[in-house]
C-alpha cells in the first residue's frame, strides 16, 4: 500500500512537533556529523600525506642498519656505492644520512637546536623530499664529498637568524671548524628554531670525521621509478643479507611502503574514531525507538481506525517503520550538512596547524561521497531497525481496544 | 438463498477475575440483503459486542457467524482485516476521521488498503463524496468541517469501498437533533438504494427509523421484529422507565 502517502504522513508528523522531532533526531545528527567530520578530516590527512610522499618521490628506498650483530663485517658507504654501480638499471643514487652532534656557532651566537646531517651529492635529488629546495647557491658536489671540503648548505632559519638572509659565501663554525656556506635552502613551513628549516647539510665524509666513526645507520637510495622500487629493494635486501646473514640487523622500506604504512595508521585511527561515533548512532537509534513507542500509544485510536478500514498488520507496521526511517533519515541529512559545515570550518584551521608543524602538503579536508552515502544509509537503517519494535507493537494492537482508546 | 448475515448461537464470554461475564448469551440472528436493521439496547445489553462481532472486529467465544456465506467466526486478525476491508463499511459516533489527512484521502483510505490503483481510488472517492454532497470539500481537512459534514465524510468513506453491509455505531450520538435527522434520512435513502444497513443505538427514537428492530438485553434478544410494532420500543421490564419517545 501507499509508501508515498506513508512518507508524506511521516514528514507532516515530523513538522507538527518540530522540537520533539529534533530532539529525537539529535543522537543520529551527532553520530552522523561525527562520522562525516572524522572521515573528512581523515581523508584530508591521507591526501596530505600522499601529496607529501609524492613530493618525496615514489622512487626512494630507505635503509636502516641496526648494528653489525655478532659478525665482524658491517656495511659502509663505499659498499652501498658499489651496489649502485653494479645495478645501474635499478639504483640511481645513494646517500648516507648521518646525524651529527655538532656545536654550531656563528660569531658568538650558538645554535643548540640546529640539526647537522652528513649526506652525499646524491642527496640533491632527494632534498626536495625533505621540504628542502635550493634557494640560491649550489648543493654539495662529488668533489666536496671526496675531498672532505669544509662546505655546507644551510636552511632558511640559519640564513635568516645568523646572516640576515645573506648567508651565501659566509662561513659558519661547526665543532670549531669553519665551513663555507655554498648553498641556501628555501623556507618551507614555519621558520623557527628546531624546525625543518633549522638544518645544515655537510659532506658525509666530514660528518664521519666529526662523529669519529665511518659506520652509518641510515642510507637512502633512489631508483629510476616506482615500478622498479620493489626489485631495487630486493637487490639491497639480498646484499645486506649476504653481509649480515640475518634479517634482524637491517630494515629497508620503499616510499610506497611508507605510504601504505601511513595510510594504514590513519585508517586504524579513523576506524577507532568511527567506532566511537557509532555508539552515538546506537544511542540515537534507541532514542528513535523510545519516541516511536510513545507515538504508537498516542496514536492508538488512529491505528484502530485504520484497522477497522481493513489495514493489515503489515500495513500498520510499514507505516511506523517508514515514519521511523524517515525521522532518522532526516536526522541523517541534517547530520551530513552539519558535519560538512564543521569539516569546512576545521579544514583551514588544521591546515594552519599542519603547515605550522613543517608539513608541506596542502591539507584539504572535505566530506567524502562514500562517507555521505554510508552515513545516510546507516541512519535510515537505524531508523528502520529501531522502528521495527514499536511498529510491530502497533501492528498487533487489537482493533476494538484501539478504537475505544481515549 | 442464505441470509447476508447469519449469527448462530453466538456467545461472547469475558473473564473478569473469577466471574464470567456473558456479553452475548446465545444470539441467533439473520439479516437479509437490503435490510435496515437497528440493534437496540441499553449500555451493558451486549449491543456493542454484537456490533464488534458483526463488524469482524472481534470473534465470538462460541457459535458461528457467516457473512455472505463465509464463516468468519474463527478468522485471524489479518483475515478479518481483509473481510472488513472488502465487505464492511463503518460509521462511528466520533466520525473517526484521520485529522492529518484531507477529506478525499480519508475517503480513499479503505481503497488504499485494498490496493486499488490511484486513479480508480480518486474516482471512487469523488463519486462517494458527490453522493454525500461534499465533493467541494474534498481538499479540506476534517477539522474545517462541521460535525454533520464530518459524519457525512465518514459515510462517504464507508460507501467508497462498496461494502455488503454498512455498520453504523451510534452515528448521531455526537450530533444535534436537526443534523441527526439529516444523517438518518440519508441512511434511509441509502437503504432504499439497496444498501444493507445495521444501526446500533441505545435511542429508540433513532431505532424506529429502521425497518426492523432487534432489541438486546443482558446479552439476549428480547425482541426481533418490524420497527412499527409498538412492542419494538416498549418492553414490559422497562415500561415504567422508558416512555414512548
Amino acid at each position: 500500500m501507499g509508501v508515498g502517502q506513508n512518507f508524506r504522513l511521516a514528514i507532516s508528523s515530523l513538522m507538527t512537533s518540530k522540537v520533539r522531532a529534533f530532539l529525537t533526531m539529535l543522537g543520529i545528527i551527532i553520530g552522523v556529523a561525527a562520522v562525516i567530520v572524522i572521515t573528512g578530516l581523515g581523508s584530508g590527512m591521507q591526501r596530505m600525506m600522499n601529496e607529501q610522499f609524492e613530493q618525496l618521490g615514489a622512487n626512494l628506498i630507505q635503509v636502516t642498519v641496526y648494528g653489525r650483530g655478532g659478525g665482524s663485517r658491517f656495511v659502509d658507504t663505499d659498499d652501498m656505492y658499489r651496489l649502485v654501480e653494479e645495478n645501474p638499471d635499478y639504483l640511481t643514487g645513494v646517500t648516507p644520512y648521518i646525524m651529527t652532534q655538532t656545536l654550531v656557532r656563528s660569531g658568538t651566537e650558538e645554535f643548540d637546536h640546529t640539526s647537522v646531517y652528513g649526506v652525499s651529492e646524491d642527496f640533491s635529488s632527494m632534498a626536495s623530499a625533505f621540504g628542502n629546495t635550493l634557494q640560491e647557491g649550489r648543493f654539495l658536489q662529488y668533489l666536496d664529498v671526496q675531498r672532505k671540503q669544509n662546505v655546507c648548505v644551510v636552511g632558511a632559519y640559519i640564513n635568516e637568524t645568523a646572516f640576515g638572509g645573506n648567508a651565501l659565501g659566509q662561513s659558519i663554525s661547526l665543532s670549531g671548524t669553519h665551513y663555507t656556506i655554498v648553498g641556501v635552502l628555501a623556507p618551507s613551513g614555519d621558520v623557527t628554531e628546531g624546525s625543518g628549516n633549522d638544518v645544515i647539510y655537510i659532506p658525509y665524509t666530514n660528518a664521519c670525521t666529526i662523529n669519529g666513526t665511518s659506520e652509518t645507520d641510515l642510507f637512502m637510495f633512489t631508483c629510476p621509478g616506482e615500478d622498479t622500487a620493489a626489485v631495487a629493494k630486493q637487490i639491497i635486501d639480498d646484499y645486506l643479507y649476504s653481509v649480515y646473514l640475518s634479517e634482524d640487523y637491517y630494515y629497508t622500506m620503499t616510499s610506497a611502503e611508507m605510504i601504505t604504512m601511513m595510510n594504514m595508521m590513519i585508517n586504524i585511527m579513523m576506524s577507532v574514531l568511527i567506532a566511537i561515533a557509532a555508539i552515538s548512532l546506537l544511542v540515537g537509534g534507541i532514542g528513535i525507538m523510545n519516541i516511536m513507542l510513545v507515538s504508537v500509544s498516542e496514536r492508538t485510536r488512529e491505528i484502530g481506525i485504520r484497522k477497522s478500514l481493513g489495514a493489515k498488520r503489515r500495513d500498520i507496521r510499514l507505516q511506523f517503520v517508514i515514519e521511523a526511517g524517515t525521522t532518522s533519515a532526516v536526522g541523517g541529512v541534517i547530520g551530513i550538512v552539519f558535519g560538512a559545515l564543521v569539516t569546512g570550518i576545521a579544514s583551514p584551521i588544521l591546515t594552519g596547524m599542519m603547515t605550522g608543524m613543517g608539513g608541506t602538503g596542502s591539507f584539504n579536508a572535505a566530506p567524502t561521497v562514500g562517507a555521505v552515502a554510508i552515513a545516510f544509509g546507516v541512519s535510515v537503517g537505524i531508523g528502520v531497525l529501531f522502528g521495527y519494535l514499536p511498529a510491530n507493537k502497533a501492528a498487533k494492537l487489537n482493533p476494538i481496544d484501539a478504537l475505544r482508546y481515549e | 438463498m442464505s441470509a447476508l448475515i447469519e449469527l448462530h448461537n453466538i456467545y461472547k464470554i469475558y473473564h473478569m477475575g473469577d466471574t464470567e461475564v456473558h456479553a452475548l448469551d446465545g444470539i441467533t440472528l439473520q439479516i437479509q440483503k437490503g435490510e435496515f436493521v437497528a440493534i437496540v439496547g441499553q449500555s451493558g445489553s451486549g449491543k456493542s459486542t454484537a456490533m464488534n462481532i458483526i463488524g469482524c472486529l472481534d470473534v465470538p467465544t462460541s457459535g458461528t457467524y457467516r457473512l455472505n456465506g463465509v464463516d468468519v467466526s474463527t478468522m485471524k486478525d489479518d483475515e478479518q482485516a481483509e473481510i472488513r476491508n472488502k465487505m464492511l463499511g463503518f460509521i462511528f459516533q466520533q466520525y473517526n476521521l484521520l485529522p492529518k489527512l484531507n477529506v478525499q484521502e480519508n475517503v480513499e483510505l479503505s481503497l488504499l488498503y485494498a490496493g486499488v490503483p490511484a486513479e480508480e481510488r480518486h474516482a471512487r472517492a469523488q463519486k462517494a463524496l458527490r453522493r454525500v454532497g461534499l465533493l467541494t470539500k474534498a481538499k479540506n481537512m476534517p477539522n474545517q468541517l462541521s460535525g454533520g459534514q464530518q459524519q457525512r465524510v465518514s459515510i462517504a468513506r464507508a460507501l467508497a469501498g462498496d461494502p455488503s453491509v454498512i455498520l453504523a455505531d451510534e452515528p448521531t450520538g455526537a450530533l444535534d437533533s436537526r443534523t441527526s435527522r439529516e444523517v438518518l434520512s440519508f441512511l434511509q435513502e441509502l437503504n432504499r438504494e439497496g444498501n444493507t444497513i445495521v444501526l446500533i443505538t441505545h435511542d429508540n427514537s433513532i431505532a424506529v427509523r429502521a425497518q426492523r428492530i432487534v432489541r438486546l438485553q443482558d446479552g439476549r434478544i428480547i425482541y426481533d421484529g418490524p420497527a412499527d410494532d409498538p412492542k419494538a420500543v416498549v418492553q414490559p421490564s422497562e415500561a415504567g422507565e422508558e416512555a414512548m419517545a
